[in-house]
C-alpha cells in the first residue's frame, strides 16, 4: 500500500542538517506500524513526506499506486483528502466549529451529501464514544475528548491511511490509553494502515510493528 | 504580586512588533492618512483666512470704521461731510469696481484712491506704492498688485483693457505693487480717474476713517447712523473680515467637516485594528498575566503601544498635512477651485495649536482603541484567556447596545437644534452621535444577522458561514470599518446628486427664454441704455423681451450686501415667474408693493410671508411686503425680486443688465445672434448666450465646486477599504494555523481562498447594507438640516439608486478580492510551520 524507498531531506539555512537519510520501508493493508525516535530526529518530517505536505530530496514515496513526489500540490491535497486522515498531537480542532461540524468536514470536502455525511459523523461520533458532545465546541472539552474528535475527524472519510503524530503526548495515561485503543481499532475496522508517530514506548506497544528512527535511518524494532 | 520591570514589559512589546512589522506599519499607515488629510485642509481653510484678514487690514489700514455703500455707490458729498466732523481725524474716500476683463471671463477688482488722503489712514499701502504715486495722476494710469500682473501676464507698460458699461477701455500700468504689498489680485488708480473712466462720476463706494484718540467708536459709529443715506453701513475693519469671511464659511467648514469625517474614519481604523490585534494576542497575554504580569501593567502596556502608534503616526500624519496644504495651495490655490477666495497662491498658515490638537486627536484615538481590549484582556482571567476560541468570550463582556440606542436618539433629538452662530453645529453633532450609536449597536447587528445566514451545501462557504456565525462580536469590528466610510460616502452622494438634480431643475424653471443677452459676462460695470433695450425688442426674431436690473443693496452692517433684480412679474400668480417655497401671500389692497426674497433673504434677515421691509433703492429707502419666497441657487448672499416698474418708478434707473428673450417661431438663435450683435456693435462686452449653454455651465461650476468633496469622499472610501484590507491581512495571519490544519485534512489552497473570498463578500455586504441605511439617515440630516443651515437654501431629496448599486458592488467585490488575497499571501508560506505555530 505504501512504499518508501532512498528518502532523504535535509533542513537548509543557518544549523542546516540532514534530517532523514535513505530512508526505506513499506506499509501493507491492514497493518499499523509505529516510528519511534528522540526529539528532533525527524519523526515528524518523515509523517509529513508520506502525507504529501512536503517534498523530499530525493526518493521515492508510493501510495496505492501514485508516486507522491510526481504529483503537484493540489494532487496531493485531494489524495490526501480523500484517503488519508491526520491526527495531530495538539488536537488543531477549528476552534469555531462544533464538534460534528469539525468532524464532517472531511465528508463535505470530498462532496458528500450532508444528510450522509451527518449520518457518519453521527456514527463514528459514537464509536469514539462522544456521540454526546456533537454540538459542542472544541473550548468546552477535555484534552482526552478533543483528541477522540480528532481520531474522529481523522477516520469518517474512512481514509486508506491514517497517520497520527503523537496523538497521546497532550493526554494523562488514562486518556492516552484510551485514544491509543479508538485509534486501534478505528485503523482495523477500516481495513487500512496507519502510522504512528510516538517516543512513547506504551503507545507504540499499541502497533503491530515497530520502526526506530535514529541519525543514521530507519531500522525495524521487531514485530509484535 | 509586584509589576514586571519596565525593561520587561518592554522587550515584550518590541517582540509583538518585531513579529507583526507589516500589521503595525498598516495600523500606522492608517493614522498617518486620516491625521494627514485634517491638517491639509484645515491649513488650506486657515491660509485663506488669512489672506483675508491681511486683505482687509491692506485696505482699512488703520482705519477705526469703514462706512459702505452698495455696488453702484453713494453721493460723493457723504465724504465731505463726515471729513467734517470734529471726531474725524482723517478720511479716506476710495472707488471699488469690479471690472469685467475685456475678452476674458473674469473681473478684476479696481480701486481709485486719494493718495494725499489715503497716506493719512493706509500709510503701509502708500508707502508701498511711494515711486509711482506721481504716474498715478494720469487718467489712463493704474498700479497692478504682483499676484494681478502674474495673473494677467502683464508688466510695467503693457496695456489693460477692461469693459465698462458696453465698451471696452484701455488702461495702461505704469508700475507694479511689491509682491508683498498686497497679495490679492487689485488694480490700484486715482479716484478721480477712476469716477471718470469707470463712469461713476459723482459716486463713491467707502470712505475709511480715523477717529481722533479718545473717541468712542461704538458710540460715534451709533451716532453716525442717522448721517448716512439709505443703504449705506458703518462698520469696524473687524466685522469687515467677518463679512466678507461670512461668504465662504460654511463651505469652510463642511471642508473642515469631511476632513474630520476622514480623520474619523483614520481613526476608526486604528481602533478597530488594535482591538483586532489585541484580541489575537489574547492567550500570548494571558500566559504573560500566569508568568506574573499584574493585570495593570498588561492593560497599561496596551495601551502604551496604542499611545505609542498614535503619537508616532499622528506626527507623521500632521507632516504630511502640512506639505499636502502647501504643495495644494501651490497647484490649486485656497478654495481648491470652488471660486470662493481670488487670492492667488496665499502663503501657508501654520497654526501650532490646531496642528497640536490634530496630533492629540490622532494619538487620543489610538489610545482608545487600544483602551479598551486592553481594559478587557486584563480583567479576564487566564486561565479562560489561554483557550482557543475565547475572543469572542472576551467581546461579549463588552455590553454596548444601550449606549449604542441612547446615541442614536440623542442624535436624532439634536437635529431639532438651531444652528450655532449661522453654523449646523448641532446638524454634524447629531451624524457623529448616529454614526457612533450604530457603530456600538453593530457587535448586536452582527450577532442578530449572521445568526439568519442561512447554511451552505458548499464546503468553502459553509466554513465561511460557521467562521462568522462564531465570531460575530469579531466580525462587526470589521463591518464597523466598512458602515463608517461607506455610510458617509452614500450620505455624500446622495446629498451631492440632490443638490445636483434640484439645481439642475431650478435651472429649467429659471431659463424659460430661447436666448440670454447680458451686458457683460460678470462685475458690475455693464448695462443696457433704454435705446440699445429698444434695439434689442426690435431685432428680427425677436418675438418678445424681458429685461432685468440687478444691483446689490446692503440692508444690514453684519450681513453681506443682497442682490436686487427688477424685473418683469408675469401677470397671474408669482410661481408662474419665480420657483415659490412658501404659499404666495395675497397683499392687502392698501399693502405696499409686493417684494419676493430668496430662502437665504428669508433666513438672514428674518423675514417671512407678509412682512415689511424697507429698501434703500434711492435716498430715501422705499417700504415693500414680503409677498413670497422663492428658492435661488445663484446668490448666496440673497435676493430680492421686485417689479421692474415699481422700481423704475421709484428710482428713475432705466437701465438693465441683462434680456430675456423669446424667440418669433420660426427664428433660431443662430440666426437672431448676428443680428443683435449687429444691433449692438458698439458694445464690445455683450454676451449672448442661450438657456441650454447657461444650465451647462451653472452645472460645470457645480462640478468644479463639489470636485474636492468627491476627492474627499474618495479618500474616506479608500481609507475604509484600507481599513477592510488590513483587518483582513491581520486576520489572515492569525488563523495561519487554522489554514494549515484545513491544508492538513485536503483542504487546497483555491478552497481556502474561496472560503476567506466568501467571508470577505458576507462581511462586506453586511457592511455595505447597513452602510446605506446609515448613509440614508444621514443624508436627510445633512439635507433637511445641515444644507438648510449652512447655505439657507432647499434641496429635494433624490437618491441615486444606479450610481450607489455600482458602488455597493465595486466595495462588495474589492472586500472580496482583498481578503482572498490576504489568505493567498498567507497561504503561500509553511503548511507544516504553520500548523506548529504556538500562536
Amino acid at each position: 500500500m505504501l512504499s518508501i524507498r532512498h528518502l532523504n531531506k535535509a533542513y537548509r539555512g543557518p544549523g542546516s542538517r540532514l534530517m532523514l537519510r535513505d530512508i526505506g520501508f513499506e506499509v501493507a493493508a491492514g497493518e499499523y506500524v509505529a516510528i519511534m525516535g528522540e526529539s528532533g530526529v525527524g519523526k515528524s518530517t518523515l509523517l509529513n513526506l508520506v502525507a504529501g505536505l512536503d517534498l523530499p530530496d530525493s526518493g521515492s514515496i508510493a501510495f496505492e499506486g501514485s508516486e507522491l513526489t510526481a504529483l503537484d500540490d493540489n494532487a496531493r491535497t485531494l489524495l490526501r483528502r480523500d484517503r488519508m486522515g491526520f491526527v495531530f498531537q495538539a488536537f488543531h480542532l477549528l476552534p469555531h466549529l462544533t464538534v460534528a461540524q469539525n468532524v464532517m468536514l472531511p465528508l463535505r470536502l470530498g462532496g458528500a451529501a450532508a444528510d450522509h455525511s451527518a449520518r457518519l459523523t453521527g456514527d463514528m461520533l459514537e464509536a469514539v464514544g462522544i456521540g454526546a458532545l456533537a454540538a459542542a465546541y472544541p473550548r468546552e472539552l477535555s484534552g482526552g475528548e478533543m483528541q477522540r474528535v480528532a481520531i474522529a475527524r481523522a477516520l469518517v472519510h474512512r481514509p486508506r491511511l491514517v497517520l497520527a503524530d503523537e496523538p497521546t503526548g497532550n493526554l494523562d495515561a488514562e486518556s492516552a490509553g484510551q485514544v491509543l485503543a479508538v485509534l486501534r481499532e478505528a485503523v482495523k475496522r477500516n481495513a487500512g494502515a496507519g502510522i504512528l508517530v510516538t517516543h512513547s514506548a506504551a503507545a507504540a506497544a499499541t502497533t503491530d510493528r515497530i520502526y526506530r528512527l535514529t541519525a543514521e535511518g530507519l531500522q525495524r524494532s521487531g514485530e509484535q | 504580586m509586584a509589576a514586571w520591570p519596565g525593561a520587561t514589559i518592554q522587550a515584550v512589546s518590541a517582540g509583538a512588533l518585531r513579529d507583526n512589522p507589516g500589521r503595525f506599519a498598516l495600523a500606522l499607515l492608517g493614522v498617518v492618512l486620516g491625521v494627514a488629510l485634517g491638517v491639509a485642509v484645515h491649513l488650506i481653510n486657515a491660509s485663506a483666512l488669512n489672506e483675508f484678514k491681511l486683505a482687509v487690514h491692506s485696505l482699512s489700514g488703520d482705519a477705526d470704521l469703514v462706512i459702505r455703500g452698495p455696488r453702484a455707490g453713494f453721493d460723493e458729498s457723504l465724504y465731505a461731510r463726515l471729513a467734517r466732523l470734529p471726531q474725524v481725524q482723517a478720511a479716506s474716500p476710495a472707488v471699488e469696481s469690479e471690472a469685467q476683463l475685456t475678452g476674458r471671463r473674469e473681473t478684476l477688482r479696481i480701486i481709485g484712491l486719494d493718495a494725499f488722503r489715503a497716506a493719512q489712514v493706509q500709510p503701509e499701502l502708500i508707502a508701498a506704492m511711494r515711486d509711482q504715486l506721481r504716474d498715478l495722476f494720469d487718467a489712463e494710469a493704474l498700479l497692478l498688485s504682483h499676484s494681478a500682473a502674474q495673473w494677467l501676464g502683464l508688466d510695467v507698460g503693457d496695456t489693460l483693457r477692461v469693459d465698462v458699461g458696453t465698451s471696452a477701455i484701455e488702461f495702461k500700468v505704469v508700475g507694479l505693487l511689491p509682491p508683498g504689498a498686497y497679495r490679492q489680485r487689485i488694480a490700484v488708480m486715482d479716484i478721480a480717474s477712476a469716477q471718470w473712466r469707470l463712469q461713476r462720476l459723482g459716486r463713491i463706494h467707502r470712505i475709511d476713517l480715523r477717529l481722533r484718540p479718545g473717541t468712542d467708536i461704538d458710540t460715534f459709529q451709533r451716532s453716525l447712523a442717522a448721517l448716512l443715506p439709505a443703504g449705506v453701513l458703518a462698520a469696524t475693519p473687524e466685522a469687515e473680515l467677518e463679512r466678507s469671511a461670512d461668504l465662504s464659511r460654511s463651505y469652510r467648514l463642511n471642508l473642515d467637516m469631511l476632513a474630520l469625517v476622514a480623520l474619523f474614519t483614520g481613526a476608526f481604523l486604528v481602533f478597530s485594528t488594535q482591538v483586532l490585534a489585541i484580541l489575537r494576542r489574547r492567550s500570548q497575554l494571558a500566559t504573560l498575566r500566569v508568568l506574573g504580569l499584574t493585570r495593570r501593567a498588561l492593560s497599561g502596556m496596551l495601551i502604551a503601544e496604542g499611545a505609542l502608534l498614535g503619537a508616532l503616526g499622528s506626527g507623521l500624519g500632521v507632516a504630511l498635512g502640512c506639505a499636502l496644504a502647501a504643495l495644494v495651495l501651490r497647484h490649486f490655490g485656497a478654495d481648491l477651485g470652488a471660486g470662493y477666495f481670488r487670492i492667488a497662491a496665499p502663503a501657508l498658515h501654520i497654526e501650532p495649536v490646531a496642528l497640536a490638537l490634530y496630533w492629540l486627536l490622532g494619538t487620543a484615538f489610538a489610545i482608545a482603541g487600544a483602551a479598551v481590549p486592553a481594559i478587557e484582556a486584563g480583567r479576564r482571567a487566564p486561565a479562560h484567556a489561554l483557550r482557543a476560541g475565547d475572543e469572542e468570550e472576551g467581546l461579549k463582556k463588552l455590553h454596548t447596545f444601550r449606549a449604542g440606542a441612547a446615541l442614536i436618539l440623542s442624535g436624532f433629538a439634536l437635529t431639532a437644534a438651531p444652528p450655532v452662530n449661522g453654523l449646523p453645529v448641532f446638524g454634524y453633532g447629531a451624524i457623529a452621535l448616529i454614526l457612533l450609536g450604530t457603530l456600538l449597536l453593530m457587535p448586536a447587528l452582527a450577532v442578530m444577522t449572521l445568526a439568519r445566514l442561512p447554511a451552505w451545501r458548499f464546503p468553502p462557504a459553509m466554513l465561511a458561514v460557521a467562521q462568522l456565525q462564531a465570531t460575530p462580536r469579531q466580525v462587526a469590528i470589521s463591518i464597523g470599518a466598512i458602515v463608517t466610510s461607506f455610510s458617509l460616502m452614500v450620505a455624500m452622494l446622495i446629498m451631492v446628486g440632490s443638490f445636483r438634480q434640484s439645481l439642475e431643475e431650478w435651472l429649467t424653471g429659471m431659463l424659460p427664454a430661447d436666448l440670454y443677452v447680458r451686458a457683460a459676462r460678470s462685475g458690475d460695470a455693464g448695462f443696457f441704455t433704454p435705446e440699445q433695450q429698444a434695439r434689442i425688442a426690435a431685432t428680427p426674431g425677436v418675438g418678445h423681451a424681458r429685461f432685468m436690473r440687478s444691483r446689490n443693496l446692503l440692508l444690514a452692517p453684519e450681513r453681506p450686501a443682497v442682490f436686487l433684480l427688477a424685473r418683469e412679474i408675469a401677470t397671474g400668480p408669482a410661481s408662474a415667474t419665480l420657483p415659490l417655497v412658501s404659499a404666495p401671500y395675497i397683499l392687502p389692497s392698501q399693502a405696499p408693493p409686493a417684494a419676493w426674497i430668496s430662502e437665504v433673504a428669508a433666513d438672514l434677515h428674518g423675514l417671512r410671508p407678509g412682512d415689511e421691509i424697507l429698501l434703500p433703492l434711492d435716498a430715501q429707502p422705499s417700504l415693500f411686503t414680503v409677498a413670497g419666497i422663492w428658492r435661488d441657487y445663484a446668490r448666496q448672499t440673497g435676493a430680492i425680486v421686485i417689479d421692474r416698474e415699481t422700481y423704475i418708478a421709484i428710482t428713475g434707473d432705466r437701465l438693465a443688465n441683462e434680456a430675456a428673450l423669446w424667440l418669433a417661431s420660426g427664428s433660431t438663435p443662430r440666426e437672431v445672434e448676428p443680428a443683435l450683435r449687429e444691433r449692438l456693435s458698439a458694445a464690445q462686452s455683450i454676451e449672448i448666450t442661450t438657456a441650454r449653454e447657461m444650465r451647462g455651465e451653472s452645472l460645470s461650476i457645480f462640478d468644479r465646486t463639489f470636485a474636492v468633496t468627491y476627492a474627499l469622499e474618495v479618500v474616506a472610501v479608500l481609507i475604509g477599504l484600507f481599513g477592510v484590507s488590513v483587518s483582513f491581512s491581520a486576520q489572515a495571519l492569525a488563523r495561519r494555523r487554522e489554514f494549515g490544519v484545513l491544508r492538513h485534512i485536503g483542504m487546497t489552497r483555491r478552497e481556502i481562498g474561496l472560503m476567506l473570498g466568501c467571508e470577505g463578500a458576507l462581511v462586506s455586504a453586511l457592511g455595505v447594507g447597513f452602510g446605506l441605511a446609515l448613509g440614508w439617515l444621514i443624508s436627510l440630516i445633512l439635507v433637511y438640516v445641515i444644507n438648510r443651515q449652512s447655505f439657507h437654501w432647499s434641496i429635494d431629496l433624490h437618491v441615486p439608486w444606479l450610481a450607489l448599486a455600482a458602488l455597493a458592488a465595486v466595495l462588495v467585490a474589492a472586500a472580496s478580492v482583498t481578503a482572498a488575497w490576504s489568505g493567498r499571501r498567507v497561504m503561500s508560506d509553511d503548511v507544516v510551520g504553520a500548523v506548529r505555530e504556538d500562536w
